[in-house]
């Protein structure tokens, strides 16, 4: 019988193809993130299941499933319920709403998409949280019928309070308003107010509907009073601005030491970029050395930036671990042992000061208390309210004080080294995400602007060292009365005091140091030229 | 990331999740199915560890019933790359006499896949296993965490997930407890092949059309890979031009008919394709919630 099955060629070769085979698309195409949250029964996964059909990531077999469910469990009465393509689990079947966040994969031919979709109840407000912190982009759903909600509200705040910078406000079920102009206009206004402290840098506000796929991928004709591209188009092109500012940072994940003659740092560089012969120091402990080499996936390169996986060999054998970081020499980040940071509860027990937890910050973990939680946000009108403790979807403002040294950026500047996990040591469980927020507590632990310019004032000989700020101020003062500045005098008194101090010694303390950091920075520049022609010819001889 | 092609972003992720395992569990292992999903894992894993080897051994939990060409492109594999290979077969299984064939998929699938993973993991004491899967495969895999925990009977909890914002793991757990992590949970199945492509990645040749004798049961075309399928009477084994788009138990996995017999035509096919890949899995079709029970159960 096996005889007769001569199935299997008797050389099995590993399938060999020449590396150009994979379309050009595949090659340039760019990676959006983003997030559809809104309030309950307001569309987000049936435009969601809409977005995929529409880009023809449903197959038959899945559309086929989809119509019997849509038979069985759907809320659409005979139509397909698009919904049911993206809610998985099957409590979210049975109740028809989404618990969890769920990730779904579409592409056109300029981009690749991951899309999370996230649950509008309430009670699953971390759920959405989770989606939005990785998001570029969020899609904001508004039910036409019933205008702003209160959820619209609370994830308008959770999207900016993670980064987002970037909105497109959906207003859907445009169809059951008779697709009507003013309805459209009241909602795009009411949002336009709401956003208004939330720093979006693009809001976009669009009529659709899921259902029918008014204004997804093609423009509607049923909307006639509006111009401007479909979802999908906006979506091809919004721009994902990488977050955060250029200074390097790379937070240590592992020691690669597979043999005596190779220690090497493997990381994902969290911000800004490195190149071979750069001089970094690793943090906390301070240790100056150079990049000797920088492996990425593929191998020895010259330079990577943020976002690439690569492992690092420094010039010197220098204690680091998991959980240092290292930046470049001339980096003003210091370790802290006490930071700022807004909170979002995550679990059922309250997050609460005093109690002993762990802070997950890039790959460091350490133990922490928080010392003092400010305020707790209430999401409907964005007020401060004094609070005990953090309940589960809670946000307030917290400060927490650290056993050990970390590196902490503002999350604002460095997302991989902002975003923080709370941890209970005892459960595991992760009780709270936090984001790092630069404020006057974490200001604290570096010198204040008025003692800088008394340091700055003192090295060029203009102040003696001893000088106090206040002295200082005074002098100020006396120097803008001198050059007629009354307006400045006159704040320079009440609570702008270094604004204006700042102000009057523009000509006696920043002209002096602006000069000092120009030569500071040529030295550096040609210090940097030196390495990198050092580091080539090194790189040229070993034959790497 | 923002110079960062898609393919680069992935890569960069599945290498970072691949590191953060190795550096906060104590026995990893890579859960190594021969498929094309795990073809690119193994790639990714010798990348995150380059100079050195990836620090873990590869598991394959068989049930006897793979594809002989798996087997050998296993085989092949582990020596290539000078790797530990540990091949896990469900004795009680084998002596209970279960099969794909009498027993049904489901019975199969839970004692060979499911208990035989367990048994391995158990047995050597592993406490991370990675396995190829991915969000896009099916509706409860997308609402998989990329660290998912297990309890110490390896049950899975859809409503006891942690949270996982950017990327950051909470790597903490109890003893006994364990995670299965999947380094391609935002890859799709084009995303595999592009990088497949991209990277010269071997994968077993049964992804290219061929002339196979396949048999035709419930609309699936199933290969008689050896005597052990019994035929029904009056069936002969056709020899058809097919290929697979995924690979499992042989008599559980249908091939398609097609011409695609180099890696540029099965990508052409992939993207021109409206049939989704888990098609050919008879597994999945046990109802829409089976594989949410099956994860439940310590499934993969």
């Amino acid at each position: 019988m096996r005889a007769s099955l001569k199935l299997v060629d008797p050389a099995i070769d590993a399938y060999d193809v020449a590396d150009d085979v994979a379309p050009v698309a595949a090659r340039e195409r760019s990676l959006l993130r983003f997030i559809t949250c809104g309030s309950v029964d307001d569309g987000k996964s049936t435009l969601l299941g809409r977005l995929l059909y529409e880009t023809g990531a449903v197959f038959e077999d899945q559309m086929e499933a989809l119509d019997r469910d849509s038979a069985r469990f759907g809320t659409t009465g005979d139509d397909r319920d698009f919904a049911l393509l993206v809610d998985g689990l099957a409590a979210e079947r049975e109740q028809g709403i989404t618990i969890d966040v769920a990730y779904r994969y579409f592409a056109t031919d300029r981009r690749a998409f991951i899309a999370a979709d996230t649950p509008g109840h309430e009670q699953y407000t971390r759920n959405m949280a989770t989606g939005a912190s990785t998001a570029d982009v969020a899609i904001i759903l508004v039910d036409a019928r019933k205008g702003l909600l209160p959820q619209t509200r609370r994830h308008s705040y959770i999207v900016s309070m993670l980064g987002v910078r970037r909105v497109i406000v959906a207003v859907n079920k445009i169809d059951l308003v008779d697709y009507d102009e003013q309805v459209f206009r009241k909602i795009e206004r009411d949002y336009r107010v709401l956003a208004a402290s939330l720093g979006f840098v693009e809001t976009h506000v669009i009529p659709v509907s899921a259902r029918f796929g008014d204004n997804v991928a093609t423009p509607s004709e049923r909307t006639p009073w509006r111009t401007g591209p479909s979802l999908l188009a906006l979506l091809e092109s919004i721009e994902a601005a990488p977050a955060g500012d250029c200074e390097f940072r790379f937070p240590v994940q592992r020691v690669n030491r597979p043999d005596l003659d190779f220690r090497g740092f493997s990381g994902t560089i969290a911000s800004g970029a490195v190149a071979v012969g750069d001089t970094v120091v690793a943090l906390p402990r301070s240790r100056t050395t150079r990049i000797a080499r920088i492996l990425g996936p593929s191998g020895d390169q010259g330079r990577a930036g943020a976002g690439e996986a690569v492992t690092l060999t420094l010039a010197d054998e220098i204690d680091l671990s998991r959980g240092d970081v290292l930046v470049h020499a001339e980096s003003l980040t210091k370790p802290r042992r006490q930071f700022q940071a807004r909170l979002l509860a995550l679990g059922e027990t309250p997050v609460t000061p005093g109690r002993a937890y762990l802070v997950k910050i890039g790959t460091a973990v350490t133990a922490a208390r928080i010392i003092a939680l400010h305020h707790t946000v209430d999401v409907h009108d964005y007020r401060t309210i004094p609070a005990a403790a953090l309940e589960m979807n809670g946000i307030g403002l917290a400060t927490l004080r650290l056993e050990t040294d970390v590196v902490a950026a503002d999350y604002a500047a460095c997302q991989p080294l902002g975003g923080i996990l709370l941890i209970d040591p005892h459960s595991n469980d992760t009780v709270a995400l936090g984001v790092v927020e630069a404020d006057a507590a974490s200001r604290a632990d570096r010198p204040r602007a008025g003692d800088g310019i008394v340091v700055a004032l003192a090295r060029f000989g203009l102040v003696s060292r001893d000088t106090t700020f206040d002295e200082l101020r005074r002098r100020a003062i006396d120097a803008a009365a001198n050059a007629g500045l009354t307006g400045l005098i006159a704040s320079a008194a009440t609570r702008d005091a270094e604004l204006a101090l700042a102000a009057t010694c523009a000509d006696f303390v920043l002209r002096p140091l602006l000069d000092a950091a120009l030569g500071h920075l040529r030295s550096w520049i040609a210090m940097r030229r030196q390495n990198r022609r050092e580091a080539g010819l090194s790189l040229d001889g070993g034959g790497i | 990331m923002g110079r960062l092609t898609h393919l680069q972003a992935l890569e960069a992720e599945s290498i970072f999740i691949l590191r953060e395992v190795v550096a906060t569990c104590e026995r990893p292992v890579l859960l190594y199915s021969i498929g094309k999903d795990s073809a690119v894992l193994l790639h990714l894993a010798l990348k995150a560890f380059a100079p050195g080897k990836p620090p873990f051994p590869l598991l394959h939990v068989d049930t006897g019933w793979k594809f002989r060409e798996m087997i050998a492109f296993r085989d092949e594999t582990a020596k290539r790359y000078g790797l530990d290979l540990i091949v896990h077969i469900n004795q009680e299984g084998v002596a209970g006499g279960v099969n794909p064939i009498t027993s049904g998929s489901a019975v199969h699938t839970d004692v060979m896949k499911t208990q035989g993973l367990k048994q391995a993991l158990d047995a050597y004491g592993f406490d991370a296993a990675f396995g190829g899967a991915r969000r896009d495969e099916e509706k409860s895999r997308a609402k998989e965490r990329i660290f998912s925990l297990r309890t110490p009977d390896h049950r899975w909890d859809p409503k006891a997930q942690r949270p996982e914002p950017w990327r950051a793991f909470n790597t903490r757990k109890r003893r006994g407890e364990s995670f299965r992590v999947f380094p391609l949970s935002n890859w799709t199945e084009a995303d595999v092949w592009d990088y497949i492509a991209l990277e010269n990645i071997p994968v077993v040749p049964l992804y290219f059309a061929k002339r196979r004798p396949v048999v035709e049961r419930n609309g699936a075309l199933i290969m008689r890979d050896d005597a052990r399928l019994p035929l029904l009477p009056g069936e002969v084994p056709q020899l058809k031009m097919v290929r697979f788009r995924t690979l499992g138990c042989y008599p559980l996995t249908g091939a398609v008919e097609s011409s695609a017999a180099t890696l540029p035509e099965v990508i052409a096919e992939m993207r021109a394709s409206r049939v989704s890949e888990r098609q050919g899995r008879i597994i999945d079709h046990d109802g829409s919630n089976s594989m949410e029970l099956k994860k439940q159960e310590g499934y993969f």
